[in-house]
């Protein structure tokens, strides 16, 4: 059902680029490659998340009221404070992006470094927010506190907020330690017009991450702060 | 076969030597090499809990272990036989070594991830034997909440970090067959000649990419609530604990699909091997293969028909799990089909062809009865379920499973193993299997309840024949490991093609060198490209 052709043949149209892996023919191939599995990562990234989604909607729909009582006690402020914050980082990643594209290095690495930086003050704000949760006995468990009719339900709340955010948060430090690599990278010149996958794959990644927030914010600030 | 034939020179498991050489590789096929000694010890573990359970209830009294170890045993035998033997069995060995040989390429898109999946899955285990070693754990492998998260006091935590962990290596391991099967197929090969092997692959690729993340969350929720004192699943904060079920089965559910679907690839490569024909109705069996995957994903709470689900629902979902028959039984009727006047052989593969038929048969048609909402209520958590998911788990996927493994055996060592040895440890196999697991059918319906080590006298009877049959079944199992090992120094050098197949993965040397073909092939006809004739000449029939 087959027969071979020799490879020179195979290999004749195709320019060979250093950072082409042996077992692709094309410097295309490796992109696609790259980009598709990038997009299923983030489709289970989705799934991930999608299982706390689908916990969250059901207790809400159950108990609101204490979810509304719950959320009345996280401090809006910051919580605006940070999605302008993420919103900005995500633009300064898409000029990242952008200027690897167009091969100007020290753009790249200066928009990438603010992007660093926006996502490291994110993580320095969500630190104060969950001391204060500490401080005045909002973490979920034993020594959970509060006045409300709705103490027990609010702990559902808090556990699911927690978890959320802390999860969310998590991606974030991954998000800041895998940007750090490919700052390093792009400093050191790796990256070309013909070569800047790993800019794109690590700017798809921080978007996502973004958007995850993006929802976060008005499930756990907004439920019901419009009286 | 009258040539003397030779091993080739240079090949992928004389490219370089030592310890370091096989775990910094990146060559797929070593990587299934280092995953099929893994899981054939990990099947050996849950073997030795399985015998543990057999043992206990060779008498009605529980006279052999206490309560506790007991619901240690099973736990762990469920545990070791799902998630570190069953879901990366046939996918992590099978799929790692042949897909990007059917497919005409050099290796998997990304080969330092599945050399990563690799290393995720020990990790796993690790956890796992740590787990072990400081006594166990009793919750079943379901993790039932509130019991996992509040009760017990055992090793819940490790386990369910071993567990989330070694899913991120089934993840990555199906990410890696997607965008392999997309992106790197060799010239000509076009989507509707992909070897149904392929597709199975994908259809369980997607189930891998869709399902395990679910239950990585559902992991890290009970996780919070046994570590920080969340409370996300109590329902002494109002929390509900069938929620817990819902999220696990919507991954477990679709997990037992995770299993038979890619046995189900074997089982189309070797029968229309030893049937030499096409496969019948090729894209219809690719077809179901998809169907089954996304079908899978909407029945999960036919295992929550007595949770106090509304009825309304448990309606729904009863009919819903009606229709994942209707795929299944398209394979087996293409299946059947593709026999009829087919030039049909007996060779070791192809008896554990026979044998998956058979046993699936009997696993998928029991299902309809669970599936059904007025038997379940009877049946459930009796003997009843434990037969049926081992007609369907074992029967199905480990057949699928060792038959191709008979099958690849020459091309993934270059030798053969001895016919006749493989041909009793499959007809064991099947008898043991049998007389293992039919008792159950019968016990369940008598109303024997699954997980507990004691039972009423009259249950006796089919219990002993149960035990007596898991010894069978045992040494069926053990005996390809002996042969196996022969083979490897005292086998018949095998050729390139030993079973005068089609597929792309025959036309390299066996074993095949490090970069698959020497020349990248040019596919130009459709798979299965068999004739009678020809195999009467190769002098195979
Ligand atoms: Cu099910």
């Amino acid at each position: 059902m087959s027969d071979a052709v020799a490879p020179a043949e195979v290999h004749g149209q195709a320019v060979h680029h250093p950072k082409l892996q042996h077992h692709f023919e094309t410097m295309e191939q490796q992109k696609e490659a790259s980009t598709l599995g990038m997009w299923v990562f983030l489709l289970t990234e989705v799934l991930f998340f999608g299982g706390l989604f689908m916990a969250y909607l059901l207790y809400r729909v159950w108990y609101f009221d204490a979810f509304a009582e719950a959320s009345r006690d996280l401090d809006i402020q910051l919580g605006t404070f940070n999605t302008v914050v993420l919103i900005g980082s995500s633009l300064t990643m898409a000029l990242g992006v952008r200027a690897a594209q167009t091969d100007e290095r020290k753009k790249t690495v200066f928009w990438l470094v603010a992007t660093i930086i926006l996502g490291l003050v994110f993580l320095v704000v969500k630190g104060f927010e969950y001391e204060h949760k500490f401080a005045v006995g909002h973490v979920p468990g034993p020594n959970f506190h509060s006045d409300s009719p709705y103490a027990a339900q609010e702990q559902i709340f808090f556990s699911l907020y927690f978890t959320m955010t802390g999860l969310h948060a998590l991606h974030m430090v991954v998000g800041v330690g895998l940007m750090s690599v490919i700052t390093w990278m792009a400093a050191k010149g790796r990256f070309s017009a013909r070569y800047y996958t790993p800019v794109e794959m690590a700017g798809l990644y921080w978007h996502f991450v973004d958007l995850v927030w993006i929802y976060l914010f008005p499930l756990l600030y907004l439920v019901e702060r419009h009286n | 076969m009258l040539d003397k034939l030779e091993l080739p020179e240079r090949h992928y498991l004389n490219n370089g030597h030592g310890l370091k050489s096989w775990l910094l590789t990146k060559d797929h096929k070593r990587i299934a090499i280092m995953y099929l000694i893994s899981i054939s010890a990990m099947f050996m573990l849950g073997g030795f809990f399985a015998a543990g359970v057999r043992l206990e209830l060779m008498t009605p009294r529980g006279d052999l272990f206490l309560a506790d170890t007991y619901n240690k045993f099973f736990t762990m035998h469920g545990i070791v036989m799902v998630f570190f033997f069953l879901i990366p069995s046939t996918p992590a060995v099978l799929g790692n070594f042949l897909l990007p040989l059917m497919i005409g390429a050099k290796d998997l898109a990304f080969p330092r991830l599945n050399l990563l999946s690799l290393y995720l899955f020990w990790i796993g285990i690790v956890f796992f034997f740590y787990a072990l070693f400081s006594g166990g754990i009793d919750t079943g492998w379901t993790f039932y909440t509130p019991f996992s998260a509040a009760v017990s006091n055992t090793n819940v935590v490790p386990v369910a970090l071993g567990v989330f962990i070694a899913g991120f290596s089934s993840i990555l391991t199906g990410l890696n067959f997607i965008v392999t099967i997309h992106r790197m197929r060799a010239p000509g090969l076009t989507w509707f000649r992909l070897p149904l092997f392929v597709w199975a692959h994908y259809a369980t690729s997607l189930i891998q990419v869709l399902g395990t993340p679910v239950i990585a969350i559902t992991i890290v929720m009970l996780f919070t609530e046994r570590a920080f004192g969340f409370g996300i699943f109590d329902p002494t904060r109002g929390g509900d604990p069938v929620l817990f079920q819902h999220l696990f089965w919507f991954y477990s559910h679709p997990a037992v699909y995770l299993m038979i679907l890619p046995a189900m690839g074997v089982i189309s490569e070797v029968l229309s091997t030893f049937s030499r024909k096409t496969i019948f109705g090729y894209s219809f069996v690719a077809f179901s293969s998809l169907a089954i995957a996304v079908f899978g994903f909407i029945v999960w709470a036919h295992h929550l028909f007595v949770a106090g689900i509304s009825t309304y629902s448990a309606m729904v979902f009863s009919f819903l799990s009606f229709s994942v028959a209707i795929p299944s039984a398209v394979k087996m009727f293409n299946w059947t089909a593709t026999l009829y006047k087919g030039t049909i052989s007996f060779e070791a593969p192809m008896l554990y062809v026979y044998g998956f038929f058979g046993l699936f048969l009997v696993g998928g048609l029991t299902g309809l009865f669970l599936a059904t909402l007025g038997i379940d209520v009877h049946v459930h958590d009796t003997y009843f379920v434990v037969a049926h998911f081992h007609y369907v788990m074992v029967g199905g996927a480990i057949m699928g499973y060792l038959g191709g493994l008979h099958f690849w055996w020459p091309k993934i060592t270059g030798r053969m193993y001895s016919e006749f040895l493989s041909r009793i440890s499959a007809i064991m196999v099947f008898v043991g299997f049998n007389l293992t697991f039919f008792p159950q059918f019968i016990l369940g319906y008598m109303g024997m309840p699954r997980r507990y080590h004691a039972y009423p006298d009259e249950f006796q009877v089919l219990n002993v024949m149960s035990s007596g049959g898991s010894v069978v079944l045992g040494i069926g199992y053990l005996l390809p490991v002996i042969y196996f090992l022969w083979s490897l120094k005292h086998g018949a050098v095998a050729g390139p093609n030993p079973w005068v197949a089609s597929g792309l993965e025959w036309q390299t040397a066996s074993p095949p060198p490090t970069e698959n073909f020497v020349e990248t092939p040019h596919v130009h006809g459709e798979p299965y490209e068999y004739t009678p004739h020809v195999a009467r000449e190769a002098n195979l029939v």
